[in-house]
C-alpha cells in the first residue's frame, strides 16, 4: 500500500474492520453501563474519541522519546496508565473551568472512562503494530470513532429493549451481551475491506 | 547493560514521569482547579465563607448543615435537592432524571451535583439547620401489637437531639438480604421531646417490605443504627383552638409524641384522639392513653374498633373511624386537626372533617404511604 494513505486506511479500518470494542471486546465495562440512553451514550463517545485520539498521540511521543531511548519499553503499562490518568484529570479540570455547557455535556464522563482498558488498549496496539506518530493518531482517532459507534448502535437497540419482553435471568447486562456478539458477528461482514497489519 | 544500572534507570524513568506528571497535576490544581473562597448566601439571610471546588453538598455539610441523602452523593437516590438561585450554572446530564418540569421551573437542583465555583444563592427549608446525623444504639424493642414493635434508641453521637414532637427521622437500614444498598425510610418519633437522650420509634411490620422486615426480623437490642433528622411540618400549632387527633395503627406515633408534650408543658386545649383499629389485638398503648387524660382534664381519648371479636368484650365506639368521628364532632368552626395514618384513612378523614366545617388549611397530616 502507498505509505502516504496508510493513515487513512489504519483510520478507517479501526472503525470498522478492526473495531476494538467488537474485535477486541475491550472497553466493556463503561459499554455495558452506559448504554442504556442514547444522550448519555453520545456524550461518553465524544469523550472517548477525545481521550483515544489525543492520548495516542502522546502515548507514542513517550514511547519513542524516553522508553525506547532508555531501553525501557517493557515499563509502558505502568506508564502509559499515568499518562492518560493526568491527561484525563486535567482535561477534566480545564473542561470544568472554561466551559459549563462542554462540561455538562462531557467533561462529567471524562472520570469515568480513565479506567476504560480500551484506551490502555490503543496505545498498546500501536505499539505493537509499530505505527509512526501519524499512523498512532489516526487510530486512536478511529478507534474512538469505532467504539462511539458500537455504543450508540447499542443505546438504540437497548431503548427499543425496554418495552420487549425479556427472560428475567437474561435482563441487564446478559441481553447486553448477546446482541453485543450479534454486532460483532455483523462487523465480521467488513473483513478484507482494509487490511493493515 | 549491568542490571544495577538497569535498575537506576527504569525506577528513575517512571520517577521523573510520575513527578513531572505529578508536578503538573499540582499546578493544574492550584490554578485551574482553584476556585478561591466562595461565599453561599442561604435564604437570603446567612452567609457562609467556603473553599470552592467541591459539590454543594458534601460543602454544606462541611458547614454542618445536612441535606437528606440516601446514596452518599452518587447522584442515585435524588433525595438532596436544594433549590439554587444563582451561581449553579446549568443543569448536568446527571441531575435530570432526579428533577421534574416544575422543579427545574423552580431552579431545585441535586447538591451531590452541583460544584461551588462562584458565589451561590440557595434556599433551604429553615428547619434542615437543625438536621444533623445521629448514631445511636437499640436500648430496647417491645412488641406493642402482633405486628407493630416499639424501639427505642439511645443516642451515642451527638448525644441530644432537639425537635418538635410530631416530627420524624429517617432511618438508615443497612444492605441485607433484601437490600443492595443502605436505604432509608421515615419514622415518627413517638417519645416526648423532653427526653432529649432517646428517640422511641413504633415500626408496623409490611409484608416484604426492605425496612420494616429488618426492623422486625434482624434489628437485635444492643446494635448500633444511624438516622438522620428531624424532618417534618406535623407539630402542634400554637393556638386556641380545639384539637382533633386522628390515627390508625403506627399512625399513634407522632400523636403520642404530642400528648406527651402537651403533657409536660401544660397545654390543656379541649382535645379528642379517636385512634381506629380492627379488633383488641390491633389496639395499644391504651393504658398510657388514659394516663394522659388525668394529666390533661380537656383531653379524651376515643378508641374505636371497626371488626372486634366476640372474645373482645368491647364496650367502647365501633364502626369506622370516619363515623365515629362524624359522631362526636359537634361543629369544626373552632377545631383544628392532625391525622396521621394510611393515605385512605387521611382520606376519608379529611372529607368528614371539612364536611363538619374544619377548615381544610387547619387540617394537618403524614401520610405514612
Ligand atoms: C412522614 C412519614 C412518617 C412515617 N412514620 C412511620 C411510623 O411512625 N411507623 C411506621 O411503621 N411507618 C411509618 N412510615 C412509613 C415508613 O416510612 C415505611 O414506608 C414503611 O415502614 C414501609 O417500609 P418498608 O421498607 O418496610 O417497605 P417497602 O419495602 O418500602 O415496601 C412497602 C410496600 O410496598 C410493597 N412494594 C415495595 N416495592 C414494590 C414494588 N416495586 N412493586 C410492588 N409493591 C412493592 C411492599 O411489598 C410493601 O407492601 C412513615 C412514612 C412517612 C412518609
Ligand atoms: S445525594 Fe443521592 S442524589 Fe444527591
Amino acid at each position: 500500500m502507498n505509505p502516504s494513505v496508510y493513515p487513512v486506511a489504519i483510520f478507517f479500518a479501526a472503525i470498522f474492520t478492526n473495531n476494538i470494542l467488537l474485535t477486541n471486546y475491550l472497553g466493556m465495562c463503561s459499554f455495558l453501563s452506559v448504554s442504556r440512553e442514547i444522550k448519555t451514550s453520545l456524550g461518553l463517545g465524544a469523550a472517548v474519541i477525545f481521550v483515544m485520539a489525543v492520548t495516542s498521540a502522546l502515548n507514542w511521543i513517550v514511547y519513542e522519546y524516553i522508553l525506547i531511548p532508555l531501553d525501557l519499553t517493557y515499563l509502558r503499562y505502568i506508564v502509559f496508565i499515568i499518562v492518560i490518568a493526568a491527561f484525563v484529570q486535567i482535561v477534566e479540570m480545564i473542561i470544568e473551568r472554561v466551559s459549563e455547557t462542554l462540561y455538562a455535556a462531557l467533561g462529567i464522563f471524562l472520570p469515568l472512562i480513565t479506567v476504560n482498558c480500551a484506551i490502555l488498549g490503543a496505545s498498546l496496539f500501536m505499539v505493537i503494530r509499530q505505527y509512526n506518530f501519524l499512523s498512532s493518531f489516526m487510530y486512536g482517532f478511529g478507534s474512538g470513532i469505532g467504539w462511539s459507534i458500537a455504543i450508540l448502535a447499542m443505546a438504540g437497540i437497548r431503548q427499543k429493549l425496554k418495552n420487549a419482553k425479556i427472560p428475567r435471568g437474561l435482563e441487564g447486562a446478559g441481553i447486553t451481551l448477546i446482541i453485543t456478539g450479534m454486532m460483532a458477528l455483523a462487523f465480521i461482514g467488513f473483513t478484507g475491506m482494509i487490511k493493515i497489519s | 547493560m549491568f542490571p544495577v544500572t538497569t535498575l537506576l534507570i527504569s525506577v528513575g524513568a517512571i520517577t521523573a514521569v510520575s513527578t513531572f506528571l505529578a508536578i503538573l497535576m499540582v499546578i493544574a490544581d492550584a490554578t485551574i482547579a482553584n476556585y478561591g473562597e466562595v461565599k453561599i448566601k442561604i435564604n437570603d439571610d446567612k452567609e457562609l465563607t467556603v473553599d470552592g471546588g467541591r459539590p454543594l453538598l458534601s460543602t454544606l455539610m462541611g458547614e454542618g448543615i445536612f441535606i437528606p441523602s440516601a446514596c452518599g452523593g452518587r447522584g442515585s437516590c435524588g433525595l438532596c435537592k436544594v433549590k439554587v438561585t444563582s451561581g449553579a450554572g446549568q443543569y448536568l446530564p446527571t441531575e435530570l432524571p432526579w428533577i421534574s418540569e416544575e422543579e427545574r421551573a423552580e431552579n431545585i437542583r441535586l447538591s451531590c451535583q452541583v460544584k461551588v465555583k462562584n458565589d451561590l444563592e440557595i434556599w433551604i427549608p429553615e428547619e434542615l439547620f437543625y438536621v444533623k446525623e445521629f448514631k445511636a444504639k437499640v436500648a430496647r424493642i417491645r412488641d406493642l401489637t402482633h405486628d407493630i414493635k416499639e424501639i427505642t434508641l439511645k443516642l451515642v453521637e451527638p448525644p441530644e437531639i432537639q425537635y418538635k414532637a410530631g416530627q420524624f427521622i429517617q432511618l438508615q437500614i443497612p444492605e441485607y438480604e433484601l437490600t443492595e444498598e443502605p436505604v432509608y425510610r421515615a419514622y415518627s418519633m413517638s417519645s416526648c421531646p423532653c427526653k432529649r437522650d432517646t428517640v422511641e420509634l413504633e415500626i408496623r411490620y409490611v409484608p416484604n417490605g426492605i425496612s420494616t422486615t429488618y426492623i422486625h426480623k434482624y434489628l437485635k437490642e444492643g446494635d448500633d443504627v444511624i438516622f438522620n433528622g428531624p424532618y417534618g411540618e406535623f407539630y402542634l400549632r400554637n393556638t386556641e383552638r380545639d384539637i382533633v387527633f386522628i390515627a390508625g395503627g403506627s399512625g399513634m406515633a407522632p400523636i403520642k409524641s404530642i400528648l406527651l408534650d402537651m403533657a409536660e408543658k401544660g397545654i390543656n386545649r379541649k382535645a379528642m384522639y379517636f385512634f381506629g383499629a380492627r379488633s383488641k389485638r390491633d389496639l395499644f398503648l391504651v393504658e398510657e392513653m388514659h394516663e394522659i387524660e388525668k394529666k390533661l382534664p380537656n383531653f379524651r381519648f376515643i378508641p374505636a374498633l371497626s371488626a372486634p371479636l366476640p372474645e373482645d368484650n368491647w364496650e367502647g365506639e365501633t364502626g369506622l373511624i370516619t363515623d365515629v368521628v362524624d359522631k362526636y364532632l359537634e361543629s369544626g368552626d373552632n377545631v383544628e386537626a392532625y391525622l396521621c395514618g394510611s393515605p385512605g384513612m387521611i382520606d376519608a378523614c379529611v372529607k368528614v372533617l371539612t364536611a363538619n366545617g374544619v377548615p381544610e388549611e387547619l387540617i394537618y397530616y403524614d401520610k405514612f404511604g
